[in-house]
């Protein structure tokens, strides 16, 4: 977002000032308006949502580098029969649950964000054309859009993974792409509203080609809307993977995923729930938090400063 | 100006009174410091200031209104006895509860907003809404008195009281009868006090000037106090009898209106003054002399004229709402006054001023000039009469010649005919929708749409700006009406005046930065605003900042689109201060498109007015000022407030 160079800005005139001079076109120095990013952190939701999020990451990041040294046990290797009950135990192959845990998660991750840029971008893209060209350029996205938007996620995330087979770019792929429309809704709004702003006007006027009008005057115009749909795709994107896991259309046995993990070890709920209940409890965890995260992003670029600023007369 | 009206006193001397009145910002700075006013009854007291003064937040409070995150700070509002007709002592309408306040507005203390078509509710007939004010406060004992009232009120603001006309819905009506709708609304229940809240912008002239006869009779009549808020000073000469001049939160000024706005004591009120454009031009506004000031104060280089020649406003003010004007020479005919100046013009000298009004009389009998030949004599006369021009022009820089404009069967341009001279200012008059835009975005390339020639030094330029040439598009350039539009609040204000220079090319971006910095100097911003962003910048510096764009890369050719319409008074004399510098600094050849008649003899030489698409008067400002041919150009002449 913009970035605040502190230059000095005129000193305000005193409010009694003696007569004569009224140049009536002073500079308002407060006008600056406070960084978006600091509008972001002083949100209660961004600070929470920024800490359980940053713990999840941190399981799924560092996990795989001690899984052996600290766990004993690889996340493949054999450490016991199964549905022990131990500290977390071992799953329905009779494997340490904590060290699958720990080098399960980076792959969901790393697909869930891969997924989300692929969609907003795309929808980024296709929604800024849609806005700024009109005519039959808008007809044809928005239309290609709604069609898809009439299939439902995961059918068709399913119908793709059954043809195509389960692999990871076919997963990041599919999701994406289920994505864009919504996203390119929710910008195509925005960018109309830019559009119709005389800055941009002025560019066209002085010829300036459409790419950098689109890069230079729209793009930075729409930062907000942008920032709330990666943060709302994001979530929506873990939640897919994961179901698509546990339904058995993304990761493949043997490798080590929350989602395959919930589906491996939900026959032994009651006997060793934590199979489930680790995984699960990450997969809400980081949710909730890219969702607050979400939340804050939509709040700052609203121009909320605090959290408590809403309250009535 | 004094009301003659004679009224029956009011059984009070004074409606409500305010004493010390201070509010801030919670937290923060003050926003009104002890402000004392008092509204009396049958008379009207303007409120005038710039943007940002607070005299809307100290209309407000009257109602003990205050917008969120203010907080009082201290002061009364007191409502006399006898003024409502739910309290019959006095009291302090600060101290009420909300609810007990909540009785009093619409009732005793009535409101006019500012933009009718938002605050009337669409979804209701315009006989309910006013009926609606009437339950809430309980006025009349039954349903057919409430009936009777509404009727009677709308004959009160001049409109048709039938059945029929109360059944229509906000949308069916124009801007101005949804503004007396809601006068209506607010003088229904007889109130003790009214305000209102800049009434009148965004109406034309003649509707302004009905709306303003309709407040002022009404007041006058009924013995209603009235607060009239407002930052045009003309409007406050036709219809205030005081005045009180808010300054930064604290009334500078106050007095009957014939002092303060024609013997002014303090430096701000004459600095306000000073900037209200007259028709006559007779007043330097923005620090230099008009245009084309009218004949008898011709020739602003020559100070022969004398300060006693009586002041000559007379058909424009003769049907003001006052309808008598003392101290003018209102009862001279119009024909009588257009012989006497042109026999001042005669004797003040200057041979070239002398023989204008019977040449450009023959030239614009036709009422348009469609033929080149006239245009040639018409302008071969206008050099004559600029001796300032120093550059003489054979031909138009930019000529427009039939140009037409249709979507549909909405025709928006029908064949103009208009030349740019260089060094010279052609002013393009005209209400909203009369297609003034779209003929100033034509010329500039920005509308591609037309039919007909846009010629630049007679090449015929291309309909679009992308399927012009670099130099085309350098030569012609375009300022946009809304400075809070026109610039990208999230790049600098050196990114966004780079960008000319950079599509024009062949400057390195440090030639470019310097280019952009000494335009900034030429605007007087300084080049200290290179790094800001305009969200920094006050509505002035940004069209400042406009300007230079503009400048940037050295056109031949300014078109400005309603530059001053969204700056105040002050700052639209120094914008137009700055365009007039610049036309004599660099010979540009300016379109100026304005709604705003009175600044015709400020800034143009030639005065265009259009129509519905059409040029219906077209020629010298000072000729068509004085001989209108179209009965449009001559109604705005008669509706336009002046001092």
């Amino acid at each position: 977002m913009s970035a605040q160079n502190h230059q000095p800005v005129t000193p305000e005139t005193p409010v009694t000032q003696p007569a004569a001079s009224f140049e009536p076109a002073e500079s308002r120095g407060d006008a600056r308006p406070v960084s978006f990013f600091r509008r972001f952190l002083s949100q209660p939701e961004a600070k929470f949502g920024l800490v359980l999020t940053g713990l999840v990451l941190l399981v799924a990041i560092a996990g795989p580098f001690v899984v052996p040294a600290w766990t004993g046990y690889g996340p493949t290797s054999y450490a016991g029969k199964p549905f022990q009950y131990d500290i977390f135990g071992t799953d329905n192959l009779g494997r340490d649950v904590l060290s699958r845990f720990l080098e399960g998660g980076w792959r969901l991750l790393l697909y869930s964000a891969l997924a989300t840029v692929l969609g907003v971008g795309l929808g980024t893209v296709l929604g800024m054309l849609a806005a700024f060209r009109g005519g039959w350029m808008d007809s044809a996205i928005m239309r290609t859009g709604d069609v898809l938007l009439a299939i439902p996620q995961l059918v068709f995330a399913m119908l793709a993974i059954t043809v195509l087979g389960p692999q990871g770019w076919v997963l990041v792929v599919v999701i994406g792409i289920t994505h864009a429309p919504r996203v390119a809704r929710v910008i195509r709004s925005a960018t109309s509203g830019v559009v119709a702003e005389d800055y941009v006007l002025a560019s066209q006027m002085y010829a300036v080609p459409q790419w950098k009008i689109l890069g230079r005057d729209v793009v930075p115009n729409i930062m907000g809307p942008l920032m709330v749909e990666m943060g709302l795709r994001m979530t929506y994107s873990i939640g897919a993977v994961a179901s698509l896991s546990f339904l058995g259309l993304g990761m493949q046995p043997p490798t080590a995923d929350w989602g395959l993990m919930i589906n491996e070890n939900r026959i032994a709920l009651s006997l060793q729930p934590w199979g489930v209940i680790l995984p699960v409890i990450a997969i809400a965890i980081l949710t909730v938090g890219t969702n607050l995260i979400a939340d804050a992003v939509s709040g700052a670029s609203a121009g909320r400063t605090t959290g408590s600023a809403r309250k009535d007369k | 100006m004094v009301s003659t009206t004679t009224v029956p006193k009011a059984t009070v001397a004074t409606a409500i009174s305010v004493r010390d009145l201070s509010l801030g910002v919670q937290g923060g700075d003050l926003i009104l410091k002890d402000v004392d006013f008092d509204l009396t009854p049958g008379r009207i007291l303007a409120l005038v200031g710039e943007s940002g003064s607070g005299k809307t937040t100290a209309a407000l409070a009257c109602m003990n209104h205050l917008r969120t995150g203010l907080e009082l700070r201290g002061g009364s509002v007191q409502l006399h006895e006898g003024a409502s007709r739910f309290f019959n002592q006095n009291m302090d309408l600060l101290t009420l509860s909300e609810k007990q306040v909540r009785k009093l507005r619409g009732g005793t203390i009535a409101y006019v907003p500012q933009d009718p078509a938002l605050s009337l509710n669409g979804a209701l007939r315009v006989g309910e809404q006013i009926h609606e004010v009437l339950c809430i406060h309980e006025f009349g004992r039954n349903g057919r008195e409430r009936e009777a009232r509404v009727a009677e009120v709308l004959e009160e603001v001049g409109l048709p009281s039938t059945k029929k006309y109360q059944r229509r819905y906000p949308h069916q009506l124009s801007g101005g009868q949804q503004q007396r709708i809601g006068i209506a609304m607010a003088f229904a229940c007889r109130p003790a006090v009214i305000i209102l809240d800049e009434p009148t912008t965004g109406l034309d002239v003649a509707t302004q000037d009905l709306v303003l006869k309709t407040v002022y009779q009404l007041t006058t009549k009924h013995d209603v106090a009235g607060l009239y808020i407002t930052h045009d000073l003309a409007v406050v000469a036709q219809v205030a009898n005081d005045v009180a001049v808010m300054l930064r939160g604290e009334i500078v000024e106050r007095g009957p209106a014939e002092k303060v706005l024609y013997d002014p004591d303090h430096d701000y009120t004459k600095t306000l003054l000073a900037a209200v454009p007259d028709l006559q031009g007779e007043r330097a506004m923005g620090g230099g002399p008009a245009v084309s000031p009218s004949a008898k104060v011709r020739a602003p280089w020559d100070n022969s004229h004398d300060d006693d020649v009586p002041v000559a406003n007379s058909g424009q003010v003769a049907d003001s709402a006052r309808g008598a004007n003392d101290g003018r020479d209102n009862a001279r005919g119009v024909g009588q006054h257009d012989a006497a100046q042109s026999a001042h013009g005669a004797s003040s000298g200057a041979t070239a001023v002398a023989a204008e009004p019977a040449r450009s009389d023959e030239a614009s009998r036709g009422g348009e000039r469609a033929a080149s030949s006239t245009g040639d004599t018409a302008q071969v006369h206008d050099r004559a009469a600029s001796p300032t021009e120093t550059k003489p022009a054979n031909e138009p820089l930019v000529a427009v010649r039939d140009l037409r404009l249709a979507y549909g069967p909405a025709v928006i341009l029908d064949g103009i005919n208009l030349d740019l001279v260089e060094g010279q200012t052609t002013m393009l008059l005209g209400e909203s929708g009369s297609g003034k835009t779209t003929l100033s975005r034509s010329i500039a390339g920005l509308n591609a749409a037309y039919t007909g020639e846009v010629l630049l030094e007679g090449n015929v330029l291309a309909n679009g700006t992308r399927k012009r040439s670099n130099e085309d598009r350098r030569r012609i350039q375009y300022i946009f009406q809304s400075p809070f539009s026109s610039l990208n609040p999230r790049r600098s204000i050196g990114d966004s005046l780079e960008v000319p220079l950079e599509m024009s090319g062949g400057m390195s971006r440090k030639q470019r930065r310097a280019a952009v910095a000494d335009a900034l100097d030429a605007v007087r911003l300084g080049r200290s605003y290179i790094n800001r962003r305009p969200g920094e910048l006050s509505g002035g510096e940004r069209q400042r900042a406009a300007v230079a764009r503009a400048l940037v890369n050295a056109p031949s050719v300014l078109v400005c689109d309603e530059i001053t319409s969204a700056l105040d008074v002050s700052v639209q004399a120094s914008v137009i201060e700055l365009l007039r510098d610049l036309q004599r600094e660099r010979g540009l050849a300016m379109l100026f498109v304005t709604h705003n008649i009175a600044l015709a003899r400020h800034v143009s030489h030639k005065l265009a007015v259009l129509e519905k698409g059409r040029l219906v008067d077209y020629g010298p400002t000072d000729h068509v000022l004085r001989n209108p041919q179209h009965g449009y150009t001559k109604s705005l002449l008669k509706h336009v407030p002046t001092l």
